[in-house]
């Protein structure tokens, strides 16, 4: 019996949380069968089974969060399933061969050490005299009020209860489980308890609006893209500048190896694969840009490895083409296709979101011809590819001629960097698009 | 094993002397070397890394093979211990089987890679599974004498330890018990001299085992365990005696064990290498060659074909057992307890 | 139905496999006479030499049973009180533990050991012990401790028909303490299950032997102060029961573990850690333990002696704090 557990995917990542099991007890499975989909702040995506045999018993169930590490499932191992399968059969009974089961909620208090057993019944003092200190005990502010054990934590979490709300009744004030429960018998108000808890919280001052509303179920995505955002705004100060490109060429040439393409490849070529080699291209020399914050260092690699930013249903994700500087258009195409093809239907692997360098945006599809994006850190730049239009524009010699123009917006930490290798970095950029013939 | 020598007269008169049939003599100078010949290919194997320990019975030969072949193999019991090869052998293992032991192979059918070599067992050949702790297996012997008296089985059991084991407790219980109920059971010390590296004067203050049965009111004999016949002359009446009712009997084989006390042991700390020159001089198999060929029972090319057929079977054995499967790891698992109908 | 005392119920049910299996045979100290708590009384003038009185001499009551049981009779040993089983331990536990499991399953021991187990009856120190804990660590041996008179006639039963060695633990004190009516023939029990004995919602005690009595006798004392407990009997102590002690203690969210053997190393430690690896977010509270101090031994005066025994009193005081946690 093998047991399966939770994968770390994605750096920084904690927990994980089982969207579907695709396998049942009793399945066989072979390798890399996928067992279940996993939902992690970064991705969402399917288990491979590092184990052939048959599916043992599921241990965490659909749409609970588990820290890393914590075991999923067992499978039972073909070679040698008949007899670990008996072998398990004896230790159910037998006492053998117990794993540790899923942990959940780390520990994080200790719970009971005011309260922690004598050493025995009898060496405490006489009865009457332990029960009368312990109901002591009781009167003295301990401040549990806010102490939650892991049932109090596990039924709030399971019916979305705010705990601020629940009466304790237990030792200093604690919210028991039956206090819990008792609140959960009286009806389903947690969500009419929250308006007014919230607004019973002046903290602020800020009035707040009355009337109705819904709260938003955050979803660990959501919630990831929340912090890193934050993140990167409290961090780093950042900069926005912006220039203007005529890709009247680049517009050309994909125009005449489109069709080409289309037909070899079965996927369309978008001007966005010509703008990222033009990127690569330009952080080769400016290769300041293409850095990462890490362990209080700033490092600068080698390998230029382009996150390219891909706004789906299920929330923003950054899959990254490792060694996109070594590719051609083609190549970045095929990338770029795949990756966002699979960012749509939920199934990127760790390694295709891990480890970018660089973030191209392509805020363009949406119409946008001018935006401020956010660093991806702990990255140090991001530029956008801009809607490209057709603009009148006034050429050398005077003459007035219609042009495909897009604007570049480039976003860099200003501690990494100065306007100097910013400003370089974007006029070469600027160059290297208008050079496309 | 089919013998193709042509057989050669006899000295008829000497045979019946031995109480021993010609077959049986060849059995017995068979089953000797056998385990002489394992027993020096395992050390063999220790040595080039393919069995981690190996303990051996060399030079207990005869004490062994004598008093096995004096029980009715396949009705009586043996609780042997893990010197006794010699024993096991007679009682019908196999060198394949004996080498699936060191090797501690999956179908091992002593302990399948359980316990360490040379701990035997076997319920179908009626000998009994022994643990490495000395003695225990005495109250055993025990046990089965008092269920075959309440059964009225007329079975005997033999069981063995070294003479260091007569020292503990379950010794003096088993022999005080069995005399109690008279039962069928021939407690058996092979006296090699040591016990890991004490010397006989160090483990107790009589000159022979056998004068600790006279506490128990149990009768005893000593024999010289390097003659395989003489063994046999003495425990082959004991084991009659036992059958027929008349109580449990302590029988010392005289013996010397000619190698240390395993493969991880350097003798040579403490054994004075003069003692070890004048007992190798009365080796169990060369005794028994001397013997036979100066009778006149066998002459020496019957002797030499024997050593040929051992010498082939235990090639044989140690190259069949490499080969076999090691047992899976989770079979550590299985087995803790024994279920109802399995 | 029959009402009968503990030492009833072990001496019927002996009486009735000597009868329906002739390989059973009784092997120990004075049990010829009847044994010194007459648990084996009249049995040697119905079963003749299949009652078989032992020398004083707990190694060879075992080892002697074991040689027995590869051969095949069922013996069923009596080692007088637990305290001496120890000169017993190699056998116990070098030997009858492993019998199976070193030969893979080619031989078994279908033996019983029982022993009168437990304090309170001012035994001193060696007369009172609770041993079930050096035992219970040992897999390949199953250990029974029941509590009510029919709980012993099956379990007595089920020791006796189990291929496995069994130690069956029987509490001193409650051989005429403890009076139940039973049914004729004892029920066919599973060695290895507990049983929730009373339910309730607000904690769970888990106990066994005289300490089961004490629960329950706390929990209904509880029970008049408007907290209700669930009793859980353990029965049988390896292999535990981890099935039915963690349903009762997810199902109150509190849990009580009660033993008079000593606190340290004893069965509730690691009923605890069942309860912590396995059910952490149920739990409601710390799990508690009322055991005997850790002193080497029963003390003999009456004084000491209560004061070592845990009872309904100091159950019902720690049940109180934590009901109110």
């Amino acid at each position: 019996m093998t047991t399966v557990t939770m994968p770390q995917l994605g750096e920084s990542v904690t927990e994980g949380t089982i969207l579907s099991w695709l396998k049942q007890p009793g399945d066989p499975v072979a390798l890399d069968d996928s067992l279940c989909e996993i939902e992690t702040e970064k991705v969402t995506a399917e288990l491979p089974s590092p184990y052939e045999g048959v599916m043992g018993e599921i241990l965490v169930p659909q749409g609970e969060t588990v820290e890393v590490g914590a075991a999923l499932c067992t499978v039972i191992e073909s070679a040698t399933a008949a007899t670990t399968a008996r072998a398990a059969a004896v230790g159910a009974r037998a006492g053998g061969g117990w794993s540790g089961g899923p942990m959940a909620i780390p520990p994080d208090e200790a719970p009971a050490q005011q309260l922690a057993a004598p050493p025995n019944g009898a060496v405490k003092a006489p009865v009457a005299a332990a029960a009368s200190a312990a109901a002591g005990s009781r009167r003295q502010p301990d401040s549990r009020e806010r102490f939650y054990s892991p049932a109090v934590m596990r039924l709030a979490h399971e019916h979305s209860i705010d705990l601020a709300t629940v009466q304790g009744s237990g030792v200093g004030g604690r919210v028991t489980r039956k206090d819990v429960e008792t609140a959960l018998a009286r009806g389903p108000q947690p969500l009419a308890a929250t308006p007014s808890s919230s607004a019973a919280r002046p903290a602020t001052g800020v009035p707040v609006p009355v009337g109705p509303y819904e709260v938003v179920a955050l979803t660990p995505t959501r919630r990831t893209i929340a912090e890193n955002l934050k993140r990167s705004n409290l961090e780093a100060p950042q900069a926005w500048t912006m220039v203007e490109a005529d890709v009247t060429g680049m517009v050309a040439r994909r125009g005449r190896e489109k069709d080409q393409f289309a037909r070899n490849e079965g996927t369309d070529l978008t001007l966005l694969p010509y703008f990222t080699a033009a990127v690569c291209e330009t952080l080769r020399d400016f290769p300041m840009l293409n850095a990462r914050w890490e362990s209080d260092e700033l490092r600068r690699y080698h390998s230029i490895d382009i996150g390219i930013a891909v706004a789906s249903e299920h929330g923003l994700v950054v899959p990254v083409i490792h060694g996109a500087g070594d590719l051609s258009v083609a190549g970045l195409a095929k990338q770029i296709a795949d990756l966002s093809q699979r960012a749509h239907t939920r199934k990127l692997r760790l390694e295709d979101i891990a480890g970018g360098t660089f973030t191209v945006n392509n805020t363009g599809s949406f119409g946008s011809i001018a935006s401020k994006p956010i660093v991806n850190y702990p990255q140090v730049a991001i530029v956008t590819m801009e809607r490209v239009v057709k603009r009148p524009v006034v050429l050398e010699g005077d003459a007035i001629a219609i042009r495909s123009m897009v604007n570049v917006c480039l976003s860099f930490d200003h501690r990494a960097m100065d306007g100097y290798e910013a400003g370089g970095f974007l006029a070469a950029l600027k160059r290297r698009l208008e050079a496309y013939a | 094993m089919t013998s193709t020598r042509t057989r050669r007269p006899r000295s008829h008169q000497t045979i019946d002397e031995y109480l021993l049939s010609e077959t049986q003599l060849e059995d017995m100078y068979y089953h000797m070397l056998l385990a002489r010949r394992l027993n020096e290919r395992m050390l063999a194997l220790n040595r080039q890394g393919r069995a981690p320990f190996v303990i051996a019975g060399a030079g207990q030969e005869a004490a062994q093979v004598g008093a096995a072949m004096a029980l009715k193999v396949g009705t009586d019991y043996l609780a042997p211990y893990y010197r006794d090869l010699g024993m096991n052998l007679v009682f019908g293992m196999t060198a394949r089987e004996a080498m699936l032991n060191l090797l501690g192979k999956r179908d091992d059918p002593n302990s399948h890679g359980r316990q360490m070599p040379s701990h035997w067992g076997s319920t179908e050949r009626k000998i009994v599974t022994q643990s490495s702790v000395v003695t225990t297996q005495f109250l055993h012997a025990t046990g089965i004498g008092l269920a075959a008296k309440l059964r009225k089985d007329p079975i005997v059991v033999l069981t063995s330890c070294g003479e260091g084991s007569t020292s503990k407790g379950d010794f003096h219980e088993a022999l005080n018990f069995a005399a109690i109920h008279k039962l069928p059971v021939i407690f058996y010390v092979e006296n090699n001299g040591y016990a890991i590296s004490e010397s006989n004067e160090k483990e107790m203050p009589l000159k022979h085992v056998s004068d600790r049965a006279r506490g128990y009111a149990i009768q005893s004999a000593t024999v010289d365990g390097m003659d395989g016949i003489a063994v046999y002359q003495t425990v082959r009446p004991a084991v009659d005696q036992a059958r027929n009712g008349g109580g449990p009997f302590l029988i010392e084989a005289r013996c010397y064990r000619l190698w240390p006390h395993s493969s991880d042991d350097d003798d040579s700390r403490y054994r004075p290498k003069k003692e070890l020159e004048e007992w190798t001089k009365k080796d169990p198999l060369t005794l028994f060659r001397g013997r036979v060929e100066t009778d006149g029972i066998f002459p020496r090319e019957d002797l030499d074909e024997i050593e040929h057929r051992v010498e082939e079977e235990v090639r044989d054995a140690a190259q069949w057992a490499m080969m076999q499967p090691d047992p899976a790891p989770e079979d550590a698992l299985g087995h803790v307890y024994k279920e109802l109908g399995s | 139905m029959t009402s009968m005392t503990v030492i009833e119920a072990v001496r019927s049910t002996l009486d009735e496999a000597m009868a329906a299996d002739d390989r059973t045979f009784i092997l120990g100290e004075d049990v010829e006479a009847g044994g010194v708590f007459r648990a084996t009384e009249g049995l040697h003038a119905k079963y003749g030499e299949r009652v078989i009185d032992s020398p004083l001499a707990e190694s060879s009551i075992i080892g002697i049973s074991i040689g027995a049981a590869h051969y095949g009779l069922r013996p069923i040993a009596e080692i007088q009180f637990a305290d001496f089983i120890h000169s017993g331990f190699d056998q116990l536990c070098s030997e009858a533990s492993r019998w199976c499991y070193r030969t893979s399953g080619d031989a078994f021991l279908p033996m019983v050991v029982r022993t009168p187990w437990g304090g309170g009856v001012h035994g001193g120190q060696h007369h009172s012990q609770s041993i079930e804990a050096y035992y219970s660590h040992m897999p390949g041996i199953k250990v029974v401790a029941p509590a009510f008179p029919a709980d012993y006639r099956s379990l007595l039963k089920a020791a006796i028909a189990d291929p496995n060695p069994v130690l069956f633990l029987e509490h001193k004190r409650t051989y005429r303490l403890i009076r139940q009516e039973v049914d004729g023939a004892p029920a066919e029990t599973v060695i290895g299950r507990a049983r929730v004995t009373r339910q309730g919602s607000d904690l769970t005690i888990i106990a066994y032997g005289l300490m089961l009595h004490e629960s329950l006798a706390a929990a209904e004392t509880l029970a008049g102060e408007g907290v209700e407990c669930t009793v859980v009997d353990l029965l049988t102590l390896s292999p535990l029961d981890r099935e039915t002690i963690l349903e009762s203690a997810k199902a109150t969210g509190k849990v009580l573990i009660v033993h008079e053997d000593n606190l340290t190393g004893g069965l509730g430690g690691e009923i605890a850690a069942i309860i912590a690896e396995h059910a952490f977010e149920y739990l409601d509270a710390p799990i508690r333990r009322v055991a005997g101090p850790d002193i080497p031994a029963m003390p003999y005066h009456h004084a000491m002696e209560d004061f070592f025994m845990p009872n309904r009193e100091k159950i019902a005081a720690a049940a109180r704090e934590l009901a109110a946690y």
